[in-house]
Formats: C-alpha cells, sequence, structure tokens
C-alpha cells in the first residue's frame, strides 16, 4: 500500500530505479549549466531549479526523448548558454577558434623572432682586449 | 617598433578584460525573446478552481512578472510593479509558492496584478526559462515575448525600458 502511495506520488522516483537511465540522466546533466550557480553543471548544482530540470531531463529521457531532443528543450528555454560545449556559430566562433588563433599567433612570432638573423658580436679593440686578458690572468 | 606594439597589445588586453568585468553574467540572453510567449493554463492564485491561459490575453500589451513570496527581491521591486501596473496589465506568475504564504504576502504589501496564477511545481517558470524569481516579460499584442528582464525591476529598467516598449507596441 505504502509502496503504491509512493508510485503515485513520486512517479519520477519511481522512473529512476532504473539504472540504466539514471547514467543517462546524469551524463546528460554533466553537460548542462546550472543557470543559478552559473559555473557547476546541472549534475552537480543543489539549486532548487537544477533539482526540477534534472527530474525534466529523466522524465524526457523516461518518455522516449533523446539526448539531442533534451538539450534542444534547455537551450529553447535558457540559450546556447546552458551548454557546457556550445555549438559552433557565428556567435560562438571566436570562443571556438580564439585559442586556436592566440597560439598560432604566439608560434608565429617566436618563429620570426628565432629566425631574425643576431646582430654580430662586437669587436673588441686592442685596449679592451689587453683589459680582458689582465682580469683573465 | 616592437616597444609601441608590445604596451598597446597589454592596453588592448586590459580594455577586454575590463570590458568583460563590467558585463553581468546573471543576464543571459533570452532565446524567448522575440518568440511567442510559451502556452499555459494554470490555477488562480487566488481561486483554485478558476483557469487562466495566456491566450486570454491576446490582442493587448501586458507584463508577466514572476514573483513569489519567499523572495526578498520581489518585495524590493513591488513598489515598481505596482507603479507600473497603473499603465499596463501585469499578469503575475507565482513561482514555487504556498498559498498560505502567496496570499498574506499580497494582503500585507498590496496586490497590483490583474490576476496571478499559481505555478507551484515551477513547471510553467521552465518553459519561461525562468532561473531567478523576480523576472518580468512584455508580450505583445500577438503574443509575442518583446523583452525579458532578469532580477527586481528598478524604477529606471521601468522608465527606460519598459514603459517606452509598452507604449512603442501600442499599450498602456
Amino acid at each position: 500500500m505504502a509502496r503504491l502511495l509512493v508510485l503515485l506520488l513520486f512517479p519520477v522516483a519511481a522512473l529512476g530505479q532504473s539504472p540504466d537511465l539514471d547514467k543517462r540522466v546524469s551524463a546528460l546533466a554533466e553537460e548542462l549549466r546550472c543557470l543559478v550557480c552559473q559555473n557547476q553543471t546541472l549534475a552537480d548544482s543543489h539549486a532548487p531549479l537544477a533539482i526540477d530540470l534534472r527530474n525534466q531531463i529523466r522524465e524526457q529521457l523516461a518518455g522516449g526523448a533523446s539526448e539531442r531532443e533534451v538539450r534542444e528543450y534547455m537551450v529553447a528555454r535558457y540559450g546556447d548558454f546552458v551548454l557546457y560545449r556550445p555549438p559552433l556559430k557565428m556567435t560562438t566562433v571566436a570562443l571556438w577558434l580564439g585559442p586556436f588563433a592566440l597560439v598560432i599567433a604566439g608560434l608565429a612570432l617566436l618563429v620570426r623572432r628565432l629566425r631574425r638573423p643576431r646582430p654580430p658580436e662586437p669587436a673588441l679593440s686592442a685596449a679592451e682586449r689587453e683589459r680582458a686578458a689582465k682580469l683573465l690572468e | 617598433m616592437k616597444k609601441v606594439w608590445l604596451p598597446l597589445a597589454f592596453i588592448a588586453l586590459i580594455g577586454l578584460l575590463a570590458a568583460g568585468l563590467r558585463l553581468n553574467p546573471r543576464e543571459v540572453p533570452s532565446p524567448l525573446v522575440g518568440k511567442p510567449a510559451p502556452p499555459f493554463e494554470l490555477p488562480l492564485l487566488h481561486a483554485p478552481d478558476k483557469r487562466f491561459t495566456q491566450k486570454e490575453m491576446l490582442g493587448s500589451v501586458w507584463v508577466l512578472n514572476v514573483w513569489a513570496s519567499w523572495c526578498p527581491p520581489c518585495l524590493a521591486e513591488h513598489p515598481v510593479v505596482t507603479d507600473l501596473a497603473k499603465s499596463v496589465p501585469v499578469v503575475g506568475l507565482n513561482y514555487k509558492d504556498a498559498r498560505e504564504d502567496a496570499l498574506p504576502w499580497l494582503k500585507r504589501n498590496g496586490d497590483p496584478y490583474r490576476l496571478s496564477v499559481y505555478d507551484a511545481a515551477g513547471r510553467i517558470a521552465i518553459d519561461y526559462g525562468v532561473y531567478g524569481v523576480p523576472e518580468t516579460y512584455v508580450i505583445d499584442r500577438q503574443g509575442i515575448i518583446r523583452y525579458k528582464h532578469i532580477g527586481p525591476l528598478t524604477p529606471d529598467v521601468a522608465r527606460d525600458k519598459l514603459r517606452p516598449l509598452v507604449k512603442e507596441l501600442g499599450g498602456g
């Protein structure tokens, strides 16, 4: 009886008994951002909204939605910002290519510097040569 | 030549970082702006047996304000909402609240809302991309979301953003 009550009241919790679903839910929650505490994933966060959204993910996956559909559901509401792996598009080009551009620019600078001919060592005058010889004695 | 170049690059970097610091990471641009307001049908806060859907507002410019009695910034923005409600219909979305807390809250602080719908589970709020109460939406005659404000409304935001927009849309 009690069990039935639990099932009725918490259908979501009851569905959670499948370990396979658990795994899919947490894998997906790992790559979605919690908007309340922005540097945490939905999986890490204990914010009430994160819990609600995890339940959403679980409900939708249990209902037969694919990972992509759940991701699209989140993006439609919260924007690309929820994705820890944002898609490559015009607004995110700098994000994706910026680091590579910086590395290439750095390498180019380094190569240029290394290739630059070194100025010849200044020749010592006779007086300097004599002084050096004295110092070395 | 090199001597000018390096400090310039450094200043540019400082400028970039300074600009980044000034941005508010809480203000995530909503993908919902320009899209139809997500449909809902929810019970009224004051009358659980009556229901309200956003369709009833079609044809008028209106404001949806997400609030809760447990949310201090909602109390802070309440005078602004009250003032705004004098010129444009404001519908309240009572978010993850309890009736026995929300109703006395309205009694204490005044009820500027045309009506409040009761979203105890926060499901509709998720459809609206709410992640921190209060949040405020301006919705046009065709039911399209035209603006979203995250966090408490200030008199400045109401004066500079909401009112001009409502007027531009032909409401208020």
